[in-house]
């Protein structure tokens, strides 16, 4: 029946394509000018998995036959797998209809390799152009920009799609080579500056022309599997830093490599997944893009990786304890952002509030500030506070021993007298 | 103490207010609705919603707040939560008693509290926006029922109406008992009559491949789930349990 065979296909595309993490489905200012179908602003997450990462997108593969026999990959052409292929059309069906229904923001389109490139980047660009102009969609399209196409089918694949994404995979060429041997990193690097080009060229044109039509206004994103190779977290930092500043990127993912096949170059079947390191790489990501903490701050030749007991701002607060304590009243903005236990909400918060009085400990308990941990680095209007000379350790075993933290490896249960 | 009772309109609130201070009342407490209690010695007002001196509180506030504090002063009313009309008359005799802008004096209690409801007021708008799940009917009609915490149904029109400019669509509040109603122009409020059949219960008005879809998206949905990486405590926290039995992926 031809019901249940979707279904499958359904299945086994969108199991296929789930180990890409990125969901995200903001950064677009498509409007519905035309009134037709959609709009993709701020994105929402419509659900959520029951392994708590967001639903916005209908995330699948065209299909997951590929020449390529990448290690880490499920659908690589040696693994016996089942293998299937959507039609555009049907692509196009599932993703209007999800849409009306208030399912999804859009669509999130990747694919195997078959063929060659520039055969299977075609594919991508008919099934978002189909939607565009056959449906009038606005709602938001994430492509994959299959490394190797043309000039022609990206520059195309630009003006249909909000986002753009290459992933990197691996985080070094070294790594890359091992997992990965038919891939060259160059060539995924290349498509990445083509379209970074691209979409400077055509914001420049749409400053001067309002005509001129929107390309990837969402710009340009990338993932790296962590724990699959033996990276240490400067080099996964360093290499997102590198593509922050070169190629104008607006997210970089860090996916926790999962472990779905045996093989002698990569982590056993059964180990965990490393998902607090990838916590911690997230959290170290937004260190770099909104707090204004530079990559060898975070990270660096003495402390190559993040530490996992502690988030790294802490980390960082407890290695430069002679910067503290501040004054919440007088900081400066940037200064009050390095605090660890405020983030920004908080910080904007205290900045705006302190022009009406000084703040005391229970206003900014109140503002939302994490005192457990803000209070060792902090002064404010009161005379409580702490006057000891710690040490880091001590702060960090204050901190460790009072907080209940999910991460905890060996959470100590301790006995209540009452 | 005088309590002062009134209709449970924005209107009357802001009547209640210039009643305050009309009458330089110091400690109150608000009463929306009717008066029930019987207690002996009580001070009661009944406040009778009066555009006149409405509208000259709201032109007071005017003054002292930016567009954006008096839609977000409107939208913490609107919501209807239990209890916190007497935090917004605090708030609102703040702005009055001082000399400059206040919204962001967060040190302030009202400030705070104020700025504390709109943002669960804005999460449950944002958990609309993404929880509504519409079902298409015979007559081209897509359908939502939906019984979110606060009253947030008039704050996620335009939303809907931007994004589904080409289709027809219901959102009702089955908790309020009113929806809205978008005919491809305006979008009018409704009541729905239910003595026949359960509001959330209209499978049998579906159309033809509703079925098919809401089953692509169940799969859909079980398919991008990675058991490796299971947290349930994660998925509740996101999506509470009071939310399921509207998402076609959780029933």
């Amino acid at each position: 029946m031809i019901e249940e065979r979707i279904i499958e296909k359904l299945n086994i595309l969108a199991d296929a394509a789930k180990y890409d993490v990125s969901c995200s489905s903001s950064g677009s200012k498509r409007k519905n000018e035309n009134k037709g179908l959609g709009n993709a602003s701020n994105g929402i997450c419509h659900t959520y998995t029951e392994d708590g990462r967001c639903v916005s997108l209908l995330k699948i593969l065209l299909t997951n036959h590929c020449i390529f026999d990448c290690a880490y990959c499920v659908s690589r052409s040696s693994n016996d797998i089942k293998r299937a292929a959507f039609t555009v059309q049907e692509v196009v069906d599932i993703t209007i209809n999800f849409y009306r229904r208030n399912y999804i923001e859009g669509l999130f389109l990747s694919s195997g390799i078959f063929k060659d490139a520039d055969f299977t980047m075609e594919r991508l660009v008919r099934v978002a152009k189909k939607l565009r102009t056959e449906h009038k969609f606005n709602g938001y399209i994430h492509l994959k920009s299959i490394p190797g196409a043309s000039d022609e089918l990206m520059r195309e694949a630009g003006l249909y799609a909000d986002r753009l994404s290459v992933n990197l995979e691996i985080p070094t060429e070294a790594g890359l080579k091992l997992l990965a041997p038919e891939k060259n990193r160059k060539d995924m690097i290349q498509p990445m500056g083509f379209l970074k080009n691209e979409i400077i060229l055509r914001k420049e044109e749409k400053a001067l022309f309002k005509k001129a039509p929107i390309f990837a206004p969402a710009g340009q994103s990338t993932q790296m599997i962590v724990g699959a190779t033996p990276e240490t977290d400067v080099q996964v930092l360093q290499t997102a830093n590198h593509f922050y500043k070169n190629f104008n990127l607006k997210r970089v993912y860090y996916s926790g490599y999962v472990p779905v096949l045996s093989d002698k170059r990569l982590p056993a079947l059964h180990t965990s997944v490393p998902m607090v390191r990838e916590n911690r790489l997230y959290q170290a990501d937004w260190l770099m893009r909104f707090y204004g903490f530079k990559v060898n701050e975070i990270v660096n030749d003495t402390n190559p990786h993040l530490d996992l007991d502690i988030d790294p701002k802490l980390s960082w607060g407890l290695r430069n304890l002679e910067v503290f304590p501040i004054d919440i009243n007088k900081a400066d903005l940037q200064l009050i952002l390095r605090v660890p236990g405020i983030g920004l909400q908080s910080a904007h918060k205290i900045v705006s509030a302190r022009q009406f009085g000084k703040l005391n400990w229970d206003q900014l308990k109140k503002i939302g500030v994490a005192l457990n941990r803000a209070k060792y680095f902090i002064t404010c209007n009161s005379s409580r506070f702490e006057r000891r000379d710690l040490t880091a350790t001590n702060i960090k075993q204050f901190i460790l021993s009072q907080s209940h933290s999910k991460f905890l490896k060996n959470a100590t249960t301790q006995l209540n007298l009452f | 103490m005088t309590t002062l009772v009134y209709d449970g309109t924005f209107e009357g609130l802001l009547t209640c207010v210039f009643e305050i201070y009309e009458r330089k009342l110091l400690h109150v407490k608000i009463q929306k609705g009717e008066w029930l209690s019987k207690a002996l010695f009580e001070e009661v007002i009944q406040v009778i919603t009066d555009e006149k001196r409405a509208g000259r509180v709201l032109q007071g506030l005017q003054e002292k707040l930016s567009a954006g504090g008096m839609q977000r002063l409107y939208a913490a009313h609107l919501a209807g939560m239990d209890d916190e009309d007497i935090m917004l008359i605090g708030y609102i005799r703040y702005v009055f008693d001082s000399k400059k802008n206040v919204e962001e004096d967060y040190g302030n209690k009202y400030v705070l509290r104020l700025a504390e409801i709109i943002r669960m007021v804005r999460r449950e708008k944002h958990r609309m926006e993404a929880f509504i799940r519409f079902q298409k009917l015979q007559d081209g009609i897509f359908y939502a029922a939906i019984e979110p915490d606060f009253n947030v149904l008039p704050l996620v029109g335009k939303h809907f109406k931007n994004r589904y400019a080409d289709q027809k669509w219901i959102i009702y509040d089955m908790r309020r008992n009113y929806g809205l109603y978008y005919d491809l122009h305006h979008i009018e409020y409704i009541t729905l009559d239910f003595a026949t059949s359960r509001p959330d219960n209209v499978i049998s008005s579906y159309t033809e491949d509703e079925g098919l879809y809401q089953n692509l998206w169940k799969n859909y949905f079980k398919s991008v789930n990675i058991p490796a990486r299971k947290n349930t405590k994660l998925h509740m926290r996101h999506v509470p349990k009071r939310y399921w039995k509207f998402l076609t992926e959780k029933i």
